[in-house]
């Protein structure tokens, strides 16, 4: 069973979802505070403005915080084994929920503070979801 | 200390003995609940004149529950913000009251959550309801609700040194509180926990590990249940059959994932100052914390973002001779067995009030001697992530 997927139509995050299919890690600025805007919306959470644009993030950061997930009753997860979900702060500035993958021990291996890069993994629906390995 | 206004207070209390409740619905617990609320404090169902709803028991809850009911009040308040809608509720009918637009506000509760096999921790966000920013940022990665507060326990221990022991003897002291309260034992019997009794930090630590760093003797139970409120008038408060138990100060709050933002400050460092500062009173004076307690982590956190020590020094606090109800340091938090082991049907607001309300009255099962001033803090939503506080300061006179 998949994981659950992102459902559209979602105005406000189908761009940075479309933007996955290119395996391109999008946020957003705001052209009239300069802040970060994520997650997306039309506007600016700081400001309250409605002119943002897109820029792409080089999918590199760190680990903020983390837990290793030992029960999950989705069917989608519910077999994976122990897995690590985390804060990424991004280096741009924006901070997304993800998991960590890649290590041999997740619940060793994965530390707060520790550099990351994203690791694209792609959906049946087409979308790609960032994931993110030690970098 | 500036005078304290008395506007209105807790005047009748219920809280639904059951915890797994088969056959019965939502509605149902709220109906009897507030029957018996009122009967506490001797008032009839026809003096209610404000109705308050955390949306839990129907849609278009103001309405539905009025016809419900057989009120026709004439303050409807649907504030729905998880956990601690119950805090909001209470300030908002004080605030009511204090205006004259009503005497007697109830507020009710009832959920089936254990009866209902409702995985409220550990199902994962299901994808449901309609398409969402939150909700598609969230949902492809599998955090459960337990993960998403161990998130902040890790953080916690990564910035202030914070232990797995330090955070256990939480759920020791509760539960030392629940074993006096034979409502909890019940609970606990009916939902088949392992091991009733007394339980050592050892005991937390050798518990099942469910998200790192939380183990099960660290997370709440889901249990059925609910309870009632009522909130009155000094002039209906004067004639009802409990002493009054005053609200003296509220304070409402939100927090989000913020970019840079630090996850282990909750909406409670916006909540407590204005709810500390209009009651005229100080942490430190307060003898029952009734502290939300989804998580051990919830409890730290709160603690110290309620000004009752300094942020990151929760750890040592807890450490100290205090929380049990016979501990020389206050505060005694969550003496009646709290979220962790008495009840949590998936919003405990209401029970902080109700124990809270208990101890000014002289009434709980784990009384502490002379107890005048409790803080009840509610937290809604989820710790780590997008969630409300909610603050209420209570005296007895």
């Amino acid at each position: 069973m998949p994981r659950p997927q992102p459902r559209f139509p979602e105005p406000d995050t189908q761009p940075f979802w479309e933007a996955t299919k290119n395996h391109e890690l999008k946020y957003q600025v705001c052209t009239a505070c300069s802040k970060v805007v994520f997650f997306p919306r039309r506007h600016c959470n700081h400001c309250g403005s409605v002119e943002t644009e897109w820029r792409t993030s080089k999918g590199e950061g760190t680990v903020y915080t983390y837990s290793v997930v030992r029960l999950n009753r989705h069917p989608a997860f519910r077999d994976l084994g122990a897995y690590a979900v985390a804060y990424i702060d991004l280096d741009e500035g924006f901070r997304i929920l993800s998991n960590v993958i890649g290590v041999a021990d997740p619940l060793m291996d994965v530390k707060i503070g520790m550099r990351v890069r994203v690791k694209w993994e792609d959906q049946e629906s087409s979308i790609s979801l960032p994931l993110f390995e030690p970098a | 200390m500036v005078s304290q206004r008395r506007d209105a207070a807790i005047v009748g209390i219920h809280e639904y003995p059951l915890r797994k409740a088969p056959g019965v619905t939502p509605l149902q617990i709220k109906a009897e609940s507030a029957a018996r609320a009122l009967a506490d404090a001797g008032l009839s169902w026809k003096d209610v004149d404000g109705l308050y709803d955390a949306q839990d028991g129907a849609g278009m809850s103001g309405l539905s529950l009025s016809e419900y009911f057989g009120f026709k009040p004439n303050v409807i308040d649907t504030t729905a913000v998880g956990g601690s809608s119950y805090e909001f509720q209470a300030a908002h009918a004080r605030r009511a009251i204090a205006a004259g637009k009503c005497r007697v506000a109830l507020l009710t509760y009832g959920s089936t959550a254990a009866s209902g096999m409702v995985h409220i921790g550990t199902g994962g966000r299901e994808g449901g309801g309609a398409p969402s920013p939150q909700g598609n940022m969230t949902d492809p990665w599998g955090v459960t609700l337990i993960a998403n507060y161990a998130m902040v326990a890790h953080r916690h221990m990564h910035q202030y040194g914070t232990t797995s022991e330090q955070l256990a003897r939480i759920s020791v002291a509760t539960r030392a509180h629940a074993m006096r309260n034979p409502e909890a034992v019940k609970a606990m019997t009916d939902l088949l926990f392992e091991n009733i009794r007394e339980i050592t930090v050892d005991d937390v630590l050798n518990s099942r590990m469910v998200a790192d760093p939380l183990h099960l003797l660290e997370c709440c139970m889901v249990s059925d249940g609910g309870g009632a409120v009522v909130i009155a008038s000094p002039e209906v408060a004067r004639d009802c059959r409990q002493k009054p138990v005053w609200i003296i100060g509220t304070g409402e709050a939100t927090k989000y994932v913020e970019n840079g933002g630090d996850i282990t400050v909750s909406a409670a460092v916006q909540s407590a100052p204005p709810a500390f500062g209009e009651a005229g009173v100080r942490p430190d004076e307060i003898d029952i914390g009734m502290i939300y307690d989804s998580f051990s982590i919830t409890v730290m956190c709160l603690l110290e973002d309620l000004g009752f020590c300094k942020k990151g020094e929760g750890g040592q606090f807890v450490s100290e001779d205090r929380l049990h109800f016979q501990s020389k340091l206050k505060p005694h938090i969550n003496t009646d067995g709290g979220g962790l082991s008495s009840n949590h049907p998936g919003m405990r607001g209401i029970f902080l009030l109700i124990e809270a309300a208990r101890q000014l009255r002289g009434q709980s099962t784990s009384q502490v001697e002379g107890a005048k001033l409790a803080v009840a803090h509610g937290n809604g939503g989820q710790l780590g992530g997008t969630h409300t506080g909610g603050t209420i300061i209570l005296a007895r006179d």
